[in-house]
């Protein structure tokens, strides 16, 4: 591991999608910043900016409006990066399983890597989940990066 | 308008937690125009509403919104009761007060935390989030759950508040109120809090009732409208007056919210002092056959759910009026003169939902 990956692993950036969730999940997500379970004294901030961002944390059973823009800010997210599914709906579709707007969960559009239960899901899970995910990260390559052919990117990858 | 910078603000923005789109012109740091392009989380609501059976949708309706959830069950159950004309015993009225006031208190700490951070005053976020956890603690104590604490079933409540759990509440709401009651004097009596939230966003009494705007947008306006004093549930037997300031500004708003969390407090020790005896829920045959409406008051204004039963499982239609898509054409009506850097705030002023807006 080198000081990059070290460094990741202490602190992760979390960036935060409502894709149709009902508030109840992303309201949760905001209960992990506060004082009661504080996320910050692991390293982890919420930030606005995709570029800047480890984890995704998405909530809601994505819509058709909203797919594109969670696409997007998806792809503008730097390697390596983990996605986070918050809550029942945006594992599966859950309660919204029948609606006609609804793709039913965020895997149908994005991958994800830790499915969080739970309507709403509660603090302690989410952070769990977050945290299921780091060890995940961790055991990522970094992917090659723009300008660097992926045979010279491998050579890199050797010599850690 | 071609000299006109135009900020796109939303759905994805670190100030504004909700995925709602305005396009803003600006003319320097003015804004000349604020459209809102909305969409982003509508679910098709109501129409599973039809496709479920009438008792599951009690479930379905909570998810509507997370933050006022119990109280659109609240809603459904009203109307379909009134559809099949089902008694609710008295207990269950008082419990359901309990619940609803319980969970209008989490909503309105949240709005000012959310203020808080909306204008940089982060450390005062953090207090009432931190307070607010144990109200939540309450709500998961009796219910079960913290957000989506389904507690209301057609015909009365799925839960019962003990001796022992009514004695927790009684013990700890005095000494939550005390610390919200430190923290609203900071919040209210800060001369920058005060900079930044007196007098932007100005709307007349008049222009609120006209523009349809309800709950503590048009109670800061100083019109004292809450569906609360129809009297559903056990409002009827239980004292209370509507909280009003009288200017209209963000300030005022933010000002209605934080005493109703001390008026909903005493509703809460009250409804527990006169908690009656009896049944939790009325037993029923039969299903819902012809329209129903009902109307209460959720955190953010007036809610109406409107049923349509056809006598079989499933209802013909269902209606939802939400009070933030009320309130969004008096947003639009003060965002234009505003300074740029107002629009957060102005904006969290009539605590949007857009979950319940788009449904």
């Amino acid at each position: 591991m080198n000081l990059i990956q070290k460094a990741r692993m202490k602190s992760p950036w979390i960036l935060h999608f409502n894709a149709g969730s009902c508030n109840g999940c992303d309201i949760e997500i905001l209960s992990c910043l506060t004082p009661v379970y504080d996320i910050e004294r692991f390293g982890a901030v919420n930030v606005g900016n995709p570029k800047h961002a480890d984890v995704l944390l998405v909530t809601g059973p994505v819509n058709r409006r909203n797919e594109r823009v969670l696409r997007n800010l998806y792809e503008q997210m730097l390697d390596p990066k983990i996605v986070v599914a918050v809550g029942t709906c945006a594992s599966s579709g859950g309660v919204f399983h029948n609606c006609y707007n609804c793709l039913g969960g965020v895997d149908k559009v994005i991958p994800v890597d830790v499915y969080v239960p739970g309507c709403a899901a509660k603090p302690e899970t989410i952070i769990e989940g977050v945290i299921l995910g780091l060890e995940k990260l961790a055991k990522m390559p970094a992917k090659p990066r723009p300008g660097r052919t992926s045979a010279e990117a491998e050579k890199v990858e050797a010599e850690r | 308008m071609s000299d006109a910078t135009n900020v796109p603000f939303g759905p994805q923005h670190p100030v504004l937690p909700e995925p709602i789109q305005l396009r803003i012109s600006l003319e320097d740091e003015n804004v000349l125009q604020a459209l809102p392009a909305l969409g982003y989380v509508h679910r098709g609501i109501e129409k599973a509403g039809e496709l479920n059976d009438f008792q599951q949708n009690v479930f379905l309706v909570e998810r509507v919104c997370g933050i006022c959830s119990s109280i659109h069950a609240l809603a459904y159950c009203l109307a379909v009761e009134s559809a099949m004309g089902l008694e609710v015993p008295k207990r269950a009225d008082y419990l359901r007060v309990v619940w609803m006031e319980l969970h209008r208190i989490h909503s309105h700490l949240l709005y000012l935390g959310l203020l808080a951070e909306a204008f940089g005053f982060e450390s005062m976020f953090m207090e009432f989030w931190r307070i607010r956890e144990r109200v939540m603690d309450l709500l998961e104590m009796t219910a079960g759950n913290r957000v989506i604490i389904s507690v209301c079933t057609i015909g009365g409540v799925r839960r019962d508040i003990d001796a022992e759990q009514a004695r927790t509440i009684r013990e700890e709401l005095p000494k939550v109120r005390e610390e919200v009651q430190r923290l609203v004097d900071a919040l209210l009596g800060d001369y920058t809090v005060k900079r930044r939230t007196a007098g932007k966003g100005v709307i007349s009494g008049q222009a609120a009732l006209d523009l349809g705007a309800v709950g503590p947008t048009l109670r800061g306006s100083g019109v004292a409208q809450d569906m609360r004093m129809a009297g559903y549930a056990a409002y009827s037997e239980l004292q209370f007056q509507p909280v009003t300031f009288p200017d209209g500004d963000t300030y005022s708003r933010t000002a209605v919210r934080a005493y109703e969390v001390f008026q909903s407090m005493d509703l809460v020790l009250a409804a527990l002092e006169n908690l009656p005896e009896g049944e939790l829920a009325a037993k029923f045959k039969g299903r819902p056959d012809g329209a129903a409406l009902a109307r209460v008051e959720a955190p953010r204004g007036e809610l109406i759910y409107m049923v349509v039963g056809n006598g079989t499982k499933n209802l013909e239609r269902m209606r939802v009026r939400v009070p933030t898509y009320a309130n969004i054409p008096a947003l639009l009506s003060v965002l234009p003169g505003c300074e740029f850097a107002d629009v957060p705030v102005v904006t969290l002023s009539i605590d949007p939902c857009i979950s319940c807006t788009e449904r």
